[in-house]
């Protein structure tokens, strides 16, 4: 029979997560992702050892005779800030904030987004128009103003921050995942799991949520990028990361007013969180791709 | 006709599209004349390069992904694949005409069909507003839209599909073209419309003496529609010639092998079995594995803040049937009927009242765990084999996935189990690592089927199962679903729209309209003696893939099916029966 010729001639191809790691490591972009990710991370991890100074310390000769901050120079590689610290010690102390609210923040926003958009796309009912109407109430606030108040009633911390984020951030994640698996839910290979006798927890499981990773993954990603931002606007009104803590964020609003003659104080922290975001984006791109088997062969 | 000089003479086209691994040609040296007045059908498999032909001479490919590589395509002097764009513009719709496929989705949603109408008369001619609505209403006349004025203010959704293919119809004629070029245009419509859509198409043809290029794959269309036909496949033309010399005596095997794989209505005339049935499996020990009485599905359509429940869509009111061990019966009607919401109930995948009993067990109100035993008595085929896979499963594990969730087998038992299931259903055990859209339609279809056997089911609801594949992949299909039924005597609950189909395959037949059956028999009584009107037109709509019959005048139903939605005060007419002998029951007219 003719049927039984195979449809084309593609190599079989098990997908596990050592095969993940290999396709991964084969994309030219993801392992560029891949590497600035690690370098943040370790920078984080290891600030005390890699930073050349203490972030805290307001050098004497960190400032010129007129009081301004210095550019860059063999001393100070990335120059120093209005009070005389190090910029570049800065920056690798804050990355351990930054990570904190770009990563486990915003994590847990899509986290919680994902679970109340699947669940109130999937069962529908008064489950699904409850969550739905609470996720509209919260949207209706403006972002700020709710991690305004949210912060002020707790003691300001870096985990309350990332907390405060996180309760901000689920929202627009909801209502993505809500529609798109709404219409997921609708579609002929759902009904057929059903007609088969498949549990709820399966059909989620298997056969939903595998189709909105790529979503979920371009959010994760987006996410980074606003959630650090957020939370500079948080310490900016005094109620984010306290001084003399330091984040990417509250560096770049610190000296934002002094932008015209001392541009590397905000350069250089701003070109960090976007570094950071486009590896993570980087990197969540190829995931997409390499998970879903449809796109196999088309860009690799 | 073919002395006259032709209108349109394409010579060697070549169109290809990029692939991976460079360009691929989809349309292969093809070389066609059409002469004026005449029809020319293009016809072949899904595949063929038809469509591809068509958007070539229309220059509509989806560029750059696709183009014409080479050929001429000469009509009035000119070569259409030379014309500048702004020339090649003046052409279409002037000149060159095209009506599509989806009378659903070439209608834009939220323009009222007369501002549609008016702005296509108005592209290509200066007119004034008035005379352009006068004309407007003279072209929904013409295509025999009822109640043209009113039409002019509604919005597509509004109108059915088969309203909708004559609006595209009426747009496609607003400039009197000399080529009218229809792609699949009554595919997605309904047996009775398609009848209507197909005798409009050939009645505006006489009256203004437009060429057409029907591009179908449906062998009694073009045996109805055309005067030459052209067969294509894998994009080059297998024969050509006069539509009565290919029917006769096909010279190419592809086209004899097409033709032989057409369902032919009536050609089971005589007989009482399917077409491939071995034995009878109800005289030995007639066994009732479905009973279903007084079924009925409601659905309320909700609207307000409060979601008040404001009409009712009455989906199927009151039937009842009986399904025995190695029995098939066919369900058939059109669109909007409940034939599938009739299935879906049996799986107790939609509310319903009433009583269904499966294999012995009531049905009605189980929750969705109690209703796990029986669904591995009764199991269901979709229509559509590339939206009812799972797009990021294996199919092996899609086939596994019954099994799992039934907890039948594990280990090596579960590999084996698949592995036999897929040589049963015809597909190689090498192909179990491969996700579903690295498989052809019918191969889909296949595993379709093979999910559906895994848990050995007394029942099969075949849901339209071969309507989405070609012709030949669903005689094999058909063949398939027999053999397995001969072998295990497995029951069928076949829905489908296709009379042709359904004579083959089914022992008995119930006709469905409007939520309820108008003449239930067996296949013999059903197709041999149809008594009640619907009935009759149904087989009468039916495209016979024969040129020496003479196109029939349709003395239809005109119009569309009424709706079923009704208000929450309906009370549905008790439906009464006549026995017009041996069990063959035809519904009153009320």
């Amino acid at each position: 029979m003719s049927e039984l010729i195979a449809p084309s001639a593609a190599p079989r191809r098990p997908t596990r997560a050592g095969t993940v790691i290999r396709r991964l490591l084969r994309r030219p972009l993801a392992v560029t992702g891949l590497v600035i990710i690690a370098i943040v991370v370790i920078a984080a991890v290891f600030a005390p050892w890699v930073a050349p100074y203490d972030p805290g310390e307001q050098f004497f000769d960190g400032l010129t005779l007129e009081g301004a901050p210095l550019p860059p120079n063999g001393a100070f590689l990335f120059g120093t800030d209005l009070l005389g610290r190090d910029l570049l010690s800065r920056l690798i102390f804050g990355a351990q904030t930054s990570l904190v609210i770009g990563v486990v923040a915003n994590g847990i926003a899509v986290f919680i987004g994902a679970l109340v958009g699947i669940v109130a796309g999937y069962f529908r009912g008064w489950i699904g128009t409850i969550l739905m109407r609470f996720t509209d109430l919260m949207m209706s606030f403006p972002a700020l103003l709710l991690a305004i108040v949210l912060a002020a009633i707790f003691k300001p911390s870096l985990w309350i921050v990332a907390m405060v984020i996180a309760m901000v951030n689920w929202v627009q994640v909801a209502r993505v995942i809500y529609t798109e698996t709404r219409s997921l839910a609708e579609r002929d290979f759902i009904e057929a799991e059903r007609s088969l006798g498949a549990s709820s927890a399966r059909i989620l499981w298997s056969h939903i949520l595998p189709h909105l990773v790529s979503t979920i993954v371009v959010w994760a990603t987006l996410g980074i990028s606003t959630t650090v931002l957020l939370e500079a606007t948080l310490s900016f009104l005094g109620i984010g990361v306290q001084p003399p803590t330091a984040s990417w964020g509250n560096i770049i609003f610190e000296n934002q007013t002094y932008f015209a003659s001392a541009p590397w104080l905000v350069f250089i922290p701003g070109a960090a969180i976007i570094l950071l975001a486009l590896a993570f984006n980087f990197l969540g791109d190829a995931l997409r791709d390499i998970l879903d088997p449809t796109q196999q062969g088309r860009s690799a | 006709m073919s002395i006259e000089i032709p209108l349109l003479s394409v010579r060697n086209l070549v169109t290809t599209v990029s692939t991976a691994t460079g360009p691929r040609p989809v349309v292969d040296d093809l070389s066609f004349d059409l002469a004026p007045g005449e029809t020319l059908c293009i016809a072949g498999e899904s595949g063929s390069g038809k469509s591809m032909t068509a958007l070539s001479l229309m220059q509509l490919l989806p560029q750059p992904m696709a183009r014409v590589a080479s050929g001429s395509a000469v009509f009035k002097g000119r070569d259409l694949f030379t014309l500048p764009k702004e020339a090649m513009r003046q052409v279409r719709g002037n000149d060159i005409a095209m009506i599509f496929q989806e009378p659903m989705t070439s209608l834009n949603p939220v323009l009222t069909i007369g501002r549609q109408l008016i702005e296509t008369i108005t592209a290509h001619e200066s007119t004034s507003l008035s005379q352009a609505r006068q004309r407007a209403l003279e072209l929904l006349n013409q295509v025999q839209i009822p109640e043209a004025a009113r039409r002019l203010q509604q919005y597509p959704y509004e109108l059915s599909g088969g309203m909708r293919q004559r609006v595209m119809i009426a747009m496609a004629l607003s400039q009197n073209p000399d080529i009218l070029i229809a792609d699949e245009p009554t595919t997605a419509l309904d047996v009775t419309v398609q009848a209507q859509i197909l005798s409009l198409i050939r009645k505006l043809q006489a009256e203004t003496g437009t060429a057409v290029i029907m591009i179908t794959h449906d062998m009694g269309v073009v045996a109805e529609m055309a005067n030459r036909v052209l067969v294509m496949k894998d994009g080059r033309a297998v024969e050509a010639g006069p539509v009565r010399d290919i029917f006769a005596m096909p010279q190419a095997p592809y086209t004899q092998a097409l033709l032989a794989a057409v369902p032919r209505l009536g050609e089971m005339t005589g007989t009482t079995m399917p077409k491939r049935a071995v034995r009878t499996w109800e005289q030995t020990a007639p066994k009732e594995v479905v009973d279903v009485d007084n079924l009925t599905v409601r659905f309320p359509i909700r609207s307000g803040f409060f979601g008040r429940v404001e009409r009712r869509v009455h989906a199927v009111e009151g039937i009842g049937f009986k399904l025995y061990r190695g029995e098939t019966l066919a369900l058939v009607g059109e669109s909007g009927c409940g034939k599938s919401t009739t299935g879906k109930a049996l799986l107790n995948l939609v509310p319903f009242t009433g009583d269904v009993r499966i294999a012995g067990t009531h049905t009605q109100g189980l929750r969705s765990d109690q209703m796990k035993p029986v669904r591995r008595d009764i199991q269901m085929i979709f229509q559509d084999p590339f939206a009812s896979l799972d797009p990021r499963m294996r199919v092996g594990d899609l086939v596994a996935e019954p099994l799992r969730i039934h907890g039948l087998a594990t280990g090596s038992e579960l590999t084996d189990r698949v592995a036999y299931l897929f040589k049963r259903v015809g597909l190689s055990a090498d192909l179990l690592e491969r996700y579903p859209h690295e498989f052809s339609g019918g191969q889909r279809q296949r595993i379709c089927i093979a999910r559906a056997l895994s848990l050995s089911p007394k029942i099969i609801v075949a849901d339209e199962s071969v309507s989405a594949l070609d012709v030949s992949i669903q005689a094999q299909v058909l063949d398939l679903l027999q053999d397995i039924q001969n072998e295990t005597g497995i029951a069928y609950l076949f829905i489908s729209h296709d009379m042709g189909v359904v004579e083959q395959i089914s022992h008995r037949v119930a006709v469905m309209y409007l939520g309820r059956f108008v003449e239930v028999g067996t296949r013999a009584q059903v197709f041999d003696n149809p008594q009640h009107p619907y009935t009759k037109a149904l087989i009468a709509a039916v495209p016979v893939p024969d040129p020496e019959r003479a196109p029939k005048r349709f003395s239809r139903l005109t119009g569309d099916i009424p709706s079923s939605v009704r208000p929450l005060s309906y009370e549905p007419p008790t439906a009464i029966y006549r026995d017009v002998g041996d069990g063959h029951l035809v519904a009153e007219l009320s």
